[in-house]
């Protein structure tokens, strides 16, 4: 079981790729933004790329990245 | 634009609940559904009735309701962006108290401090005037949006609100539990609410005597396409679309697309499928009720280009995938449509829509993704023709 998730808001995100290159597994779209996997917005974090995914948040220049407990994600309306 | 004619043919559109007897003044309202009672199981009513949003996503709307804590705000959805649709705009003008009525009905139900009612610029002053003939509608804040695809987005109404353009905000979390200025926050759609006014007065049994046992109740349709007679009307949820379309005269059809532009094509054989709610099993999701058909003189594919295109333009300019993706897949579906004869567009144009979905703020590139996939699959044999320089259409 996953206990948090890399949640992107899209809307800040400027394609600069400092997460790209701390966070394995992401991959960068042809356009220069980066790819979370299937869901598209939210990546489960295991627990050994915890701080990895940490590192992302508190680096990236338009703090677009959080972590969220995985439970309380989901974009209802 | 579409033309609001009234209903056709109402004999074959049995109870008809929200279009049926009723008018825009309060007198012809009180005179067709009596007063507003008060309900105080009205949120149970509701989660009874089965009753699914009307604005797109069908979301049940009695727990969204029930979700709700008190304290919150309530908003009446009338945005509307969608150009092919006319039903809110129809209702509002037609039956502004039906959806007053279920407005107050919901804030009070889930004991909200704050009223609003969000609707277009040609419906304010209908409102406007609807809300000065009553005297327990004076609470209600009204406000007019502008017209565009994105606005109507339960997270743009928010941002409306809160001073800002109507263009959607990421929300992570739920808006009933953090939305407007972080309050709880309900969005329903106008034609929801007047689900609820019907419902508060006769309660859940017979809101679900009529429609599909997954979605009851009646619903608006905006029909539009190639039809002798384009409109709204009110049909049974679960009605088949060959049913519904009957009363505007189709012609042959060749395909139709159903929920509008963030919604899918289907082909003639899907004309004996019911219309609800994604969740009813078998159903074509009908969304928020558009029909677009398409006779044999419509290209299926110049048609879904011209609206990939029209939807690459609405993007509300936030999020990079959206931004960038959406006209190139335009673009691609354009030249497929055209009869460029490049044999890895279709490929080109797969690979393009993985790269959108599920990546933006609001639905708006999962939505316009769907719409093309629906496209290449049910206009296969068009994708084909087209690559050996034909197009099936004839005009």
């Amino acid at each position: 079981m996953t206990a948090t998730t890399l949640h992107i808001d899209w809307t800040r995100c400027r394609g600069r790729g400092a997460c790209i290159d701390l966070v394995p597994g992401l991959s960068r779209d042809p356009w220069g933004y980066p790819i979370l996997g299937s869901s598209g917005s939210d990546l489960p974090v295991p627990p050994q790329l915890e701080v990895d995914a940490a590192d992302a948040v508190a680096l990236c220049p338009v703090a677009a990245l959080s972590l969220r407990p995985s439970a309380g994600t989901g974009a209802g309306r | 634009m579409t033309t609001v004619h009234p209903a056709p043919r109402p004999e074959t559109l049995p109870r008809r609940r929200l279009l049926g007897p009723g008018g825009p003044s309060y007198t012809e309202h009180l005179a067709a559904f009596g007063p507003l009672p008060a309900r105080p199981q009205l949120i149970e009513d509701v989660v009874r009735s089965g009753l699914t949003g009307r604005g797109g996503a069908g979301f049940p709307a009695g727990r969204k309701l029930a979700s709700m804590s008190p304290g919150g705000v309530v908003i009446g959805n009338g945005s509307e962006g969608e150009p092919l649709s006319a039903k809110d705009r129809l209702l509002l003008e037609t039956r502004p108290h039906l959806v007053l009525d279920g407005l107050l009905a919901t804030a009070t139900a889930v004991q909200a401090k704050q009223v609003h009612l969000v609707v277009g610029p040609v419906s304010a002053p209908a409102l406007r005037h609807a809300i000065a003939e009553r005297r327990d509608a004076r609470h209600i804040v009204l406000t007019e949006t502008q017209d565009r695809f994105v606005g109507g987005e339960a997270s743009a109404v928010v941002h409306l609100l809160t001073g800002g353009d109507a263009v959607p905000v990421d929300h992570p979390v739920r808006l009933t539990t953090r939305g407007l200025r972080r309050r709880p926050t309900l969005v329903q759609n106008v034609e929801t609410l007047a689900h609820i006014a019907v419902i508060a007065r006769s309660g859940a049994d017979a809101f679900r005597a009529v429609g599909h046992p997954a979605d009851p109740g009646t619903r608006l349709l905006t029909i539009a396409g190639d039809v002798a007679h384009p409109g709204v009307l009110e049909a049974p949820s679960g009605a088949s679309l060959r049913d519904v379309l009957a009363a505007a005269e189709p012609g042959r059809i060749s395909g139709a697309l159903v929920g509008g532009y963030h919604g899918a094509w289907v082909g003639p054989e899907a004309l004996d499928r019911p219309l609800a709610a994604a969740a009813a099993e078998g159903a074509i999701p009908v969304g928020a009720g558009i029909l677009l058909v398409i006779g044999p003189g419509t290209c299926g594919l110049q048609a879904s280009a011209e609206i990939a295109t029209y939807l690459a333009g609405e993007t509300a300019g936030q999020c990079g995938p959206c931004v960038n993706g959406l006209p190139v897949a335009g673009e691609l579906l354009a030249r497929i449509a055209d009869g460029d004869r490049d044999p890895s567009l279709v490929a080109q144009l797969e690979r393009t829509l993985r790269l959108v979905d599920g990546r933006g703020a609001c639905h708006h590139p999962d939505g316009t993704a769907r719409l093309i996939r629906s496209a290449l699959t049910v206009f296969a044999d068009e994708v084909r023709a087209h690559r050996a320089g034909h197009c099936g259409a004839h005009r």
